[in-house]
């Protein structure tokens, strides 16, 4: 896009689908929904949030995702999209602004995996800890552990994940920030003791000092107040 | 595009099978490697410190893991012919019934043969569900790719080699529950690709009661 001959070319097939409405259907305790309108907003992308009641689920959700019937979903247009990494992925080719992907396949491959390793590890032991107790509990955060002593080893290039900016490695560590933290605090332990994790430590105080990283969190007492709940 | 290719693999892994599948649909010449799992070697070790798993795709020295992460990776490098679509709607919805297939068609499947009882007969269940809604994605359509093979049916087809174990230990059959399933993998299997890189079901049957005797299911 862009003057060309002295005439504005627009590639409206691109446009008309960058202008389309979107709309995240989503849960605000949920780190998955996080992920996406972290996305959404690093990319500058207009987005409609619709919260939605998982205990009473909307025809809008059931219809747009029926196999799964799970939030995060995004809406672009008609078109609905679900599974964070593959809405994700969506995103970043869709609005190919502001890369969350590098571009070269091998450092893509290497981003995909360490994406999936945090999601794979880290997820689970926040389910874990809120569903269990005394030794299954502990066997799940001692499981975390182990799990950042590798992410630590392997994923960090730099400031970020990312390196120098934030990738979709970044994006999936969120669950690491306020989820952690709280569920800690929940529990009366640091799952990231600066002293033992002083890289991921770091990382997640240059994460969370982002204004966009920040505002969509979900409010701290509402997530603590949830979290001993299910307790 | 040039460099070694290498290519770490399981006989029996229908995750190894994808590799090749891909591999072969894009004429990509590489080495495999048998890994003994019951004893990795070295170079798996070093390979993929952090699971210890094939498939593992060595190119020029550099190593990935992660079936689903290693067919994009092929599908990006060696561009023809392309397995995933264009469009990036297209995409979104292939990369959705990969997933489908990774979180529900393996673990059912595994359940099945793993499983005795009423914990069986729940794990068959699940599994026609599961195929029954991959089927609907098919539709009319030859392959999930649409006209050609493509990324859904390079990430799904090896299981095909695996329902023969299925359906002798659950006790069905995918040709009465999914005829255009099974219609689907017959159509697979005549490309070269495929046939090539899928085992002969009996001698998957023979590896799962190898596999029960030792995961003690009997």
């Amino acid at each position: 896009m862009g003057a060309k001959n002295g005439e504005y070319e627009h590639d409206y097939s691109t446009m008309a689908k960058n202008e389309h409405k979107v709309r995240l259907l989503g849960a605000w305790a949920s780190p998955f929904v996080y992920r996406v309108g972290l996305a959404l907003k690093l990319k500058g992308i207009e987005y409609e949030y619709m919260e939605e009641d998982l205990k009473n689920k909307s025809p809008l959700l059931l219809e747009s995702n029926p196999i799964h019937k799970k939030v995060p979903v995004l809406i672009h247009g008609n078109n609905p999209v679900s599974e964070w990494v593959v809405i994700l992925e969506y995103i970043e080719e869709t609005w190919p602004e502001n890369h969350l992907m590098p571009q070269d396949p091998y450092d893509r491959a290497t981003t995909r995996f360490w994406s999936k390793f945090i999601d794979d590890k880290f997820i689970p032991t926040l389910g874990m800890v809120l569903k269990t107790q005394g030794e299954e509990q502990e066997k799940a955060m001692k499981e975390a552990e182990e799990a950042l002593k590798t992410l630590k080893r392997g994923g960090l290039k730099g400031k970020f994940f990312g390196g120098e900016a934030i990738s979709i490695v970044d994006i999936s560590a969120s669950c690491l920030s306020i989820w952690f933290e709280v569920l800690g605090e929940a529990i009366g332990t640091k799952f990231i003791d600066s002293e033992k994790f002083p890289l991921i430590s770091s990382w997640i105080e240059e994460f969370t000092s982002i204004d966009l990283v920040k505002e969509s969190f979900p409010p701290r007492d509402k997530l603590r107040a949830y979290h001993k709940s299910l307790l | 595009m040039g460099g070694e290719v290498v290519l770490l693999d399981f006989w029996a892994s229908p995750f190894g099978m994808r590799a090749r599948i891909a591999l072969a649909e894009k004429g990509v010449k590489y080495e495999y490697r048998e890994e003994n799992l019951a004893n990795k070697g070295e170079l798996l070790l070093k390979s993929n410190p952090v699971y210890k798993k094939i498939p593992v795709l060595i190119h020029d020295g550099k190593s990935l893991s992660e079936s689903l992460i290693i067919v994009q990776y092929i599908d990006e490098v060696w561009k023809n012919p392309p397995l995933l679509p264009e469009d990036a709607y297209e995409r979104a919805v292939a990369r959705f019934w990969a997933d489908f297939a990774d979180k529900k068609l393996y673990d059912s499947g595994t359940k099945i043969w793993k499983s005795k009882g009423e914990a069986q007969a729940s794990a068959v269940k699940e599994f026609i569900e599961n195929l029954k809604i991959l089927e609907g994605a098919l539709g009319d359509e030859p392959f999930f790719g649409g006209e050609k093979l493509g990324f859904v049916d390079v990430m799904v087809v090896p299981f095909v080699c695996w329902f023969h174990a299925y359906e002798v230990h659950g006790g069905f059959s995918v040709a009465a529950e999914c005829p255009k399933i099974d219609a689907w993998a017959k159509r697979c299997m005549e490309r070269e690709s495929v046939s090539k890189a899928l085992q002969d079901p009996e001698k998957i049957l023979e590896f799962v009661g190898f596999l029960k005797k030792k995961y003690g299911v009997e």
